[in-house]
């Protein structure tokens, strides 16, 4: 299993969490879920509904997932995964990120943001069918030249 | 009406990304989601029958459980029921006390 996106939206992303550090920035990947993988056919910026501690924690309204996944259905895309940044920390999934993961079968993507820098971005698939089998497993980001397309 | 189904929960909806209920209230529809697709209802209930803590429940633009009547409140055909759970998360804690990837 990979996560197949565009190098647009790669960078995209992790320009995403430059922009917000040193506030951690946050965001959902409309695609299609394919037996090879989610494939990433659009990001969309998301607000960081935590301005109590948005250094270190970040929440999508339910209202905005709401609205952005009627978008994507009206374009035929649905929410294969999210993204977020880690500012001055690793690209790596965090307890909290591991309690508050509810999206199976989807992508969770972060990016370290050090010193504003992005640097790394990995992305783990959340396996499991319930909260007491779940487990993040990282997988490889393809990058494609367009979407529907391998590099 | 009509309830939209996420993308994690459509392996127990036959893959099917919005189901149609009867129902003349919001747990009506819920019970009748559930009764189409049983194996929905541990996803979305916990054993005492309340919703997930993280499971949000939208009656078209407005969250459930501020509702005055929550999920008793009336529905009508042409309502849209939407079920999306939480996004959420982040470091949580000083970079130097992370617990990552276990």
């Amino acid at each position: 299993m990979k996560l197949h996106i565009t190098q647009a939206d790669y960078d995209a992303l992790r320009a995403h969490g430059e922009e917000t550090y040193p506030h951690e920035c946050c965001g959902v990947l409309l695609g299609h879920a394919k037996d090879d993988g989610n494939h990433v056919a659009a990001i969309v910026r998301a607000g960081n509904t935590r301005t109590d501690s948005a250094h270190n924690r970040y929440n999508i309204s339910p209202m905005e997932l709401i609205k952005i996944q009627r978008e994507g259905r009206k374009q035929g895309l649905d929410i294969v995964g999210f993204y977020h940044s880690h500012p001055d920390h690793p690209a790596m999934w965090s307890s909290t990120d591991f309690a508050e993961a509810h999206w199976f079968g989807c992508c969770y993507v972060i990016t370290s943001v050090d010193k504003g820098k992005a640097n790394l971005t990995n992305a783990f698939h959340l396996a499991g069918t319930t909260e007491d089998d779940k487990a993040f497993q990282q997988e490889e980001i393809l990058i494609t030249k367009a979407v529907g397309e391998n590099a | 009406m009509k309830i939209n189904i996420p993308t994690p929960l459509r392996a127990f909806t036959d893959k099917q990304a919005t189901v149609e209920v009867n129902g003349a209230t919001i747990q009506a529809g819920l019970d009748a989601l559930v009764a189409a697709h049983p194996e929905l209802k541990n996803h979305l209930f916990t054993p005492d029958g309340k919703l997930r803590s993280f499971v949000n429940v939208y009656l078209n633009d407005d969250d459930v459980r501020y509702l005055p009547a929550a999920e008793a409140s009336a529905v009508s055909a042409d309502d849209e029921l939407t079920i999306i759970p939480s996004i959420a998360g982040g470091t949580g804690i000083s970079a130097s006390r992370v617990p990552c990837c276990r």
